[in-house]
């Protein structure tokens, strides 16, 4: 496993829509990055992400990934493309 | 064009139930996503960075007018209202709902398309060149043949789980407008001295993280030992190609490892084996296939009005020196819609503009469309009389661009916009560059230029073969893109040459501006092109144009 070295947050696509969707406190799914609960420690975020992968269908792919800075694939999942203003960006879903 | 059978028809809806039955199967959660996803690929449904991702087959890259409007309900009713013709003469969609795709399937299938084949490590869709059956230079028509291999390679039971994908793309000109040594297996139509038909087969041909050119494996393969000949190339590859290295599987690195001579013989052996399989009712289905690409019946009529528009409208003189291709018929023109409006995302095309070319190609291009793999759309088959018709309806829906074969003409793969196997962007490149140089006023001046990028390694771009080529790659956690120089897809195939350490997203512009003021001062005059230039002088002056001394010296 890759060494915890910052703060991380839980991020997947929903499978209906297939959208970015982000990890809450609540537990629930948001489709809104700043929405998205931070881990400050390695073993509660790995933990959740095994618990996803078992037992929550509602979403595909989840992982573990920087919360900041945000790598800039990051930053394109939580915007939408950069080539035209669609996706999360305009409001669409 | 080809008209489905009553087995096609059957066997395309068949597979969209099937998969309707899948998706319900997933969404109950009887399905997991390991189980549920190669289900998925086999039917094109891939799931990338905002959205899952439908790729729709476009086999050898013609569609009809129905079809097209078919594709363009689908981006209204499911989608976002544009899709994106790819590099793979395929159609995307970017944004479906996943209960939606079985409707899509259905919608597809009704109307003679479907997406199988546009995933996973199977032969996939075939390619052929983009004015088949319509280039003056032509000798023969490729569709036909890629038709057949479709035929035989949909669904082969042996050959749905090889080492990796597998791409076959068949051209019938001298001129190599579908890349065929950079592919599986290229073949391309050919005579004997005697003047019989049959193939050139190379082999071996790719991109991807390993360019090679493809190596001719049979100069001469008679018309009728077509389909065998394939057989025994597939088997021996499914037999001996590596399964323990994705990123060696595919075939050009059998080729490498093997030699061209042990495939060679390991391949007649296998063929000889083969042939007696075959007892000509594939060349019987060959026939009944050619005689649904028989010519058009080429209408009798003046061409005056292309004469006096030509004369007396200057963007239409424009227009017809880069976007028209000689016809086969004198009095016929190919036109090459541009999707590279300066600034736009090269390949896609809204809803209005599909259903646009869709009526042109009804009314003027005897029904037929073509997506080409440098990301344009084709009417292969339009009387010159009626260009200033078909002129005056593109240019009111944003699609007369005059740039074919130009600098702003590039390909880009849709890259980490939308992929995510994307290292860097490609489109905002593509789209800058254009813009840049539409700026500048100088594209025209440049000449004939091909640039091509890719959003990774992988080469969707076909960055390789660009006589520039632009790789991004993620350096340091930002976008960095790699140069090369000196690609060349046509029958001359020649792999790019890396010019040395990348550039930012910030740089890469003015770094594309200063190699081109190098080739303007380099060249012997207005009509060497850009590579000429480059294969005359080499790298050398490039590099000075891209590096101070310090970065060269720092290379050596």
């Amino acid at each position: 496993m890759p060494q915890f070295s910052a703060p991380q947050i839980l991020t997947a696509n929903d499978l209906l829509s297939g959208e970015v969707v982000y990890h809450t406190k609540t537990g629930a799914w948001s489709c809104r990055h700043k929405d998205a609960a931070i881990f400050d420690q390695p073993n509660p975020a790995a933990d959740c992400l095994k618990e996803i992968i078992q037992n929550d269908a509602s979403v595909v792919s989840p992982y573990l990934v920087r919360a900041l800075p945000m790598h800039f694939r990051e930053a394109f999942r939580a915007a939408g493309p950069s080539n035209r203003f669609i996706g999360k960006q305009a409001g669409h879903t | 064009m080809y008209n489905y059978t009553v087995f096609d028809k059957d066997f395309v809806a068949t597979r969209a139930a099937q998969f309707r039955d899948q998706v319900q199967r997933r969404i109950e959660g009887t399905l997991t996503e390991d189980e549920f996803k190669p289900l998925r690929l086999m039917n094109g449904l891939y799931l990338l960075l905002h959205a899952y991702m439908l790729r729709v087959a476009i086999p050898y890259g013609t569609l009809n007018s129905q079809q097209m409007r078919a594709l363009a309900d689908i981006a209204d009713k499911w989608d976002k209202g544009y899709a994106h013709f790819s590099t793979r003469q395929n159609v995307q969609f970017h944004w479906p709902k996943l209960r939606d795709v079985p409707d899509i399937l259905e919608a597809l299938a009704a109307v003679h398309m479907h997406a199988i084949q546009t995933s996973g490590a199977c032969i996939r869709s075939v390619t052929a060149d983009h004015f088949a059956g319509a280039a003056a230079d032509e000798l023969s028509d490729p569709r036909p043949t890629a038709e057949l291999v479709r035929q035989w390679s949909t669904d082969h039971p042996e050959f749905a789980f090889l080492p990796r994908k597998f791409k076959i793309a068949v051209s019938g000109s001298p001129q190599d407008r579908a890349v065929t040594k950079f592919h599986d297996i290229g073949l391309r139509l050919v005579q004997d001295a005697t003047g019989a038909p049959g193939y050139e087969v190379s082999v071996g041909g790719g991109l991807g993280r390993t360019p090679m050119v493809g190596k001719v494996l049979r100069g001469f393969l008679p018309r009728a030992d077509l389909l065998p000949y394939l057989e025994a190339i597939l088997q021996v590859y499914n037999l001996i190609g590596r399964r323990d290295n994705k990123y060696k599987a595919r075939i050009k690195i059998t080729l490498h490892e093997h030699g061209l001579e042990d495939i060679r013989q390991q391949v007649e052996a296998s063929f000889s084996l083969q042939r007696a399989r075959f007892d000509g009712t594939d060349q019987d289905i060959l026939a009944r296939i050619e005689a649904d690409f028989m010519l058009p019946a080429y209408k009798t009529a003046p061409i005056s009005a292309f004469e006096r528009q030509l004369a007396n409208d200057p963007s239409f003189r424009a227009f017809s020196e880069t976007n028209l291709h000689p016809h086969k018929n004198p009095d016929y023109a190919i036109v090459t819609v541009s999707l590279k409006a300066h600034g736009a995302t090269p390949g896609d095309a809204s809803s209005a503009q599909m259903r646009v070319l869709a009526e042109i190609a009804a009314r003027w291009s005897h029904d037929e469309l073509r997506v080409s793999h440098e990301q344009n759309i084709i009417l292969p088959h339009v009387h010159k009389g009626d260009l200033p018709e078909v002129y005056k309806a593109l240019q009111a829906a944003g699609l007369a661009t005059a740039n074919i074969g130009l600098i702003s003409d590039l390909i880009a793969c849709p890259g980490m916009d939308y992929c995510d196997l994307a290292t860097a962007r490609s489109t905002i490149v593509a789209q800058s560059i254009a813009l840049r140089f539409e700026a500048l006023k100088q594209e025209h001046t440049i000449g004939p230029l091909k640039i091509k990028i890719s959003g990774c390694i992988n080469a969707c771009g076909h960055h390789h073969a660009g006589h520039i080529g632009i790789l991004g790659l993620e350096k340091a956690g930002v976008e960095s893109y790699q140069i090369t120089l000196g690609g060349d897809g046509s029958q001359n195939a020649t792999i790019g040459k890396p010019t040395g350490k990348g550039f930012s997203s910030d740089e890469i512009v003015p770094a594309i501006e200063r190699l081109i003021e190098a080739y303007l001062l380099l060249r012997h005059s207005a009509s060497e092109a850009f590579l000429t230039t480059y294969r005359r002088l080499g790298p050398a002056p490039f590099k000075a144009a891209l590096y101070s001394a310090k970065e060269r010296k720092n290379e050596l």
